[in-house]
């Protein structure tokens, strides 16, 4: 049968936030784009984010003197000095820019309301004048980690009003959106990538795609925890899986895994952290609101992995509420009030209701830490593009841009996606400008061959061998029980012997259909070995590391270890390798010292060489690693100590 | 206690499969506590038969993927509990949207083509400032745009309709909402007698007859009744006035 084989200029892989804000930023360029999404965009995992995008606009009262200094300062804290700070000034300069843009889109933001406005700040009722004069701008909400109220929301509706409208500028471009499709193979030349097989998902039919510029955007991986997640059922990690099996292209601190402190027990959908930045508490078992005592200054809006360790250890010492599906803890909004919780925590009103069968606004709600978000992905350069993979970008959650370093900030990922999808797309435009589509074809055919003849040995497989949905429930247990909120040498090494064990059992693995089309078993299957994999490239990864490190906590190596770990896991599968190879590379160029974080723990290992020494090191060590050359030079968009004095 | 027999009736048919005719199929399971159909479908495919075809991601009725008929009434299966059902459950794909096989249909093309038809995205003024302060909005407004804002395009307003199931291009309860979202936003240019082409006529608010299913339905309790009325408030205003 002869391949199909279609090209165009650009390929997204991933409907959501950030992969349709970077296909419009090169459809505008005058290229022709091609989204390739597992579902219709607008169902994609970005319309579930809830409670809001952090940019520092300083509109409201509380976010008086906010500025993206200030905004800077907390997400490199937040992230315990894990970020590339450059990174991480480049976002914050761009979110306030890329929060108004959303505007423009159509994005109902919530606005301040001038005069009189009563708010829960830290167990208070309080009552503030909101100036006239900015009567109808953004308003802000707080969220955990922050030093001003910074969060911008639509309700409690914020992912889905934004990834709307986002779509809907897609449509008015006229951007070709193939969905129910799944890229399962990148198609590459060892150095560049040239596009992706795609495998349609209502036939099971394979095509090429041959582009100028591809971009990874499909979200996180949090389904390598099983059910232990508040991701959704998509979020497989397929895009992170293709460029690990590249062999050449590294993914950055797969360790680096995030726990929301409140998804709903035991369904694990998710509760916004805007439940807690409106004044929601955290109560155990004996409803005493054990964060006060735990932070003092931030109670329950530390970052969400200091708050979910304490949370975690509370249920430990036996201060959860046991049920037949483990402990929880409480969450409490009903002093907000009814008329609160069901318009501005609305989506929490009716999850709460639909989910649990309780009113918020007067029950308390059980929710426990659950893995929220993948702090690590494709590893990638400022502009977006693959470490060692020239025409290979990746945006969102899927990319290690790495802003986050090893704890997001709640609103950052939102933020995120629209600032890099407007930056990277227009790396993205400017890649397919410049060169020209010299891939040939028979790299393509082979590339589809190679996708159908895994489908093909999948079908023929025969016998008595495990189900891929033991496989993969085996793989969810494994993760939580040794890869959590505390980590362990010993459960560590568990936890990669376990999963070993079940690379090995996936290679035997037996499908119960053989039924033609897109078959959801096969479906599946083609995308287990894959989320095995980051499985155990995530374990191998904490296991190697003996430190903690914002959401990396090692219960045997408790302290941060600035002298020897202030770096970034890079993972590299090389191919017929049996085992993946681990790398370091030096954060990036540092800007802010390292410090306390003003909550969680204040002890650390110090670093032990000059900060300009270290500095020194980071473009030859990053280039060694396969680091391509970006646009504008390392260090070009730091804004040197600009953040002093704010603190 | 002893957990309830659950019977299943489920629509089967593989579009992709020469050999395969539309049925029913039968299946059985034990209740659990706090089940979905999201549950009791995967359990179904993963315990009895794994070609059974359906879809659902965000499992928190945010992502719409998941409508389906369930005894006879389109609902979100991930926020339809096993408990208030009987024990009898009979289970069709949305009617209306091509079928892709047994539960799952491609809500993607016809909501796509819904944007397309009604224009669904701001008309600015102007092309977008970088460096201009955001435009005011009261929040008033904003909260009224954002209640219209919440259709997650499920699809099950338009299966519960009446005209949409014979009419194709009648714009459904899903587009007329649409419509509306954007007409009462003052960040979108389009005129009366835009507005006026597009909602006066029987694609548009005229081709409702009234019978208000999708009122009833819609998950997430849009208030569709106030939107077909403000509509055809704007048809009347926007009709005279053009006179």
């Amino acid at each position: 049968m002869s391949t199909q084989i279609v090209s165009t200029d650009v390929l997204v892989i991933g409907g959501g936030l950030a992969g349709e804000r970077c296909a419009i930023e090169a459809a505008a360029a005058g290229h022709d784009v091609l989204i390739l999404s597992l579902v219709p965009p607008r169902r994609s995992h970005s319309c579930a984010a809830q409670g809001g995008m952090q940019a520092a606009l300083g509109n409201c009262v509380k976010a008086d003197g906010d500025s993206p200094s200030l905004h800077y300062l907390d997400t490199v804290k937040g992230s315990d000095w894990g970020a590339d700070q450059e990174v991480a000034r480049i976002f914050v300069e761009e979110a306030p820019v890329a929060v108004r843009e959303m505007a423009h889109y159509g994005v109902p933001w919530t606005r301040v309301r001038g005069g009189r406005n009563r708010y829960f700040i830290k167990g208070e009722r309080v009552e503030i004048e909101e100036k006239e004069e900015n009567d109808g701008l953004i308003m802000h909400r707080d969220f955990g980690g922050t030093a001003k109220w910074r969060a911008c929301y639509a309700g409690a509706g914020t992912g889905h009003a934004a990834l709307f409208a986002v779509d809907s500028e897609v449509v008015r471009l006229g951007v070709t959106v193939r969905d129910r499709a799944e890229a399962v193979q990148l198609i590459h030349d060892g150095g560049r990538c040239w596009g992706a097989v795609s495998r349609c998902l209502r036939t099971g039919k394979h095509s090429a795609i041959l582009v100028k510029a591809t971009v990874i955007a499909t979200g996180g991986h949090g389904r390598i925890y099983g059910q232990y997640t508040t991701n959704a059922t998509i979020n497989e990690g397929t895009g992170a899986a293709i460029a690990l099996n590249t062999g050449v292209v590294p993914l950055g601190n797969m360790e680096a895994v995030q726990f929301h402190p409140t998804a709903l027990s035991p369904s694990g959908i998710l509760l916004t952290e805007g439940c807690r930045g409106d004044g929601g508490f955290l109560l155990d078992k004996n409803l005493d609101r054990f964060m006060v005592e735990a932070e003092p200054e931030k109670q329950e809006l530390a970052s969400r992995d200091v708050v979910s360790r304490h949370m975690a250890q509370r249920m430990r010492d036996g201060l959860g509420v046991d049920t037949e599906y483990g402990p929880h803890l409480w969450l409490d909004v009903r002093h907000l009030g009814e008329k609160h919780v069901t318009t501005k925590l609305r989506e929490v009103y009716e999850i709460c209701r639909d989910f649990a069968g309780l009113n918020p606004a007067k029950e308390l709600a059980p929710v426990r830490p659950t893995q929220h978000y993948s702090m690590g992905g494709v590893r990638v350069n400022k502009d977006g593009e693959a470490y060692n993979m020239a025409g290979l970008f990746a945006v969102g959650e899927a990319a290690c841009w790495d802003m986050h370093g090893f704890n997001r900030l709640g609103g950052n990922s939102l933020a995120e996606t629209i600032v890099t999808g407007r930056l990277v797309g227009r790396h993205v435009a400017k890649v397919a400008t410049e060169i020209d589509l010299e891939a040939n074809t028979s790299i393509a055919i082979d590339a589809v061959r190679a996708a159908e003849s895994r489908a093909a040995g999948w079908l023929e497989r025969s016998g008595s061998g495990p189900s891929v949905y033991e496989i993969r429930d085996a793989m969810g247990e494994a993760m939580i029980a040794n890869v959590g909120i505390f980590r362990t040498d010993e459960e560590l090494v568990a936890g990669v012997t376990q999963l070993n064990e079940l690379l090995r059992e996936c290679d035997k693995a037996v499908l119960r259909s053989k039924a033609p089309g897109m078959n959801p078993e096969l479906s599946f299957a083609l995308r287990l070995k894959g989320m095995l994999r980051l499985a155990l490239v995530t374990a191998k990864g904490a296991l190697a590391r003996t430190e903690s490190r914002g959401a990396h906590f090692r219960s045997d190596y408790p302290l941060r270890d600035d002298a020897r770990w202030l770096n970034r896991t890079l993972v590299r599968w090389p191919e017929g390798a049996s085992e993946p190879e681990f790398n370091y590379e030096p954060v990036g160029l540092i800007d802010l010292p390292p410090g306390h974080r003003g909550y969680g723990s204040a002890d650390r290992i110090e670093m032990d060489e000059p900060l300009e020494t270290y500095n020194e090191r980071v473009e030859a060590q990053q280039v060694q690693h396969g680091r391509l050359e970006t646009a504008e030079p390392t260090g070009s968009e730091i804004r040197w100590g600009e953040w002093g004095g704010q603190q | 206690m002893k957990s309830r027999r659950l019977h299943f009736e489920i629509f089967r048919y593989n579009p992709e499969d020469p050999n395969s005719k539309p049925h029913m199929q039968n299946f059985e399971i034990d209740e659990l506590p706090y089940m979905s159909l999201f549950m009791a479908l995967n359990h179904i495919r993963e315990t009895q038969d794994p070609s059974l075809q359906f879809d659902f991601a965000c499992r928190s009725a945010i992502c719409g993927s998941c409508g389906m008929m369930v005894n006879g009434r389109p609902a979100l299966g991930c926020r339809t509990q096993t408990k208030d059902l009987p024990d009898m459950i009979r289970l069709h794909p949305l009617p209306v949207f091509k079928l892709v096989g047994d539960l799952s249909v491609d809500t993607g093309t016809w909501f796509r083509e819904m944007v397309e038809n009604t224009e669904g995205w701001i008309h600015a003024k102007e092309a977008f400032d970088p460096d201009a302060q955001e435009e005011r909005m009261d929040d008033e407004l904003a909260q009224k745009i954002y209640d219209s804002d919440r259709c997650i395009e499920c699809g099950c307003c338009v299966a519960s309709c009446g005209v949409a199931n014979v009419i194709g291009d009648f714009a459904g309860p899903a587009g007329l909402n649409r419509m509306a979202r954007f007409a009462m936003d003052p960040r979108d240019t389009r005129e009366d007698s835009d507005w006026f082409e597009l909602i006066s006529n029987e694609q548009g608010v005229f081709g409702c007859i009234g019978m208000m299913a999708c009122h009833d339905i819609c998950p997430k309790e849009l208030p569709l009744l106030e939107v077909y009325a403000y509509l055809r408030r704007k048809a009347l205003s926007t009709g005279f006035a053009g006179n």
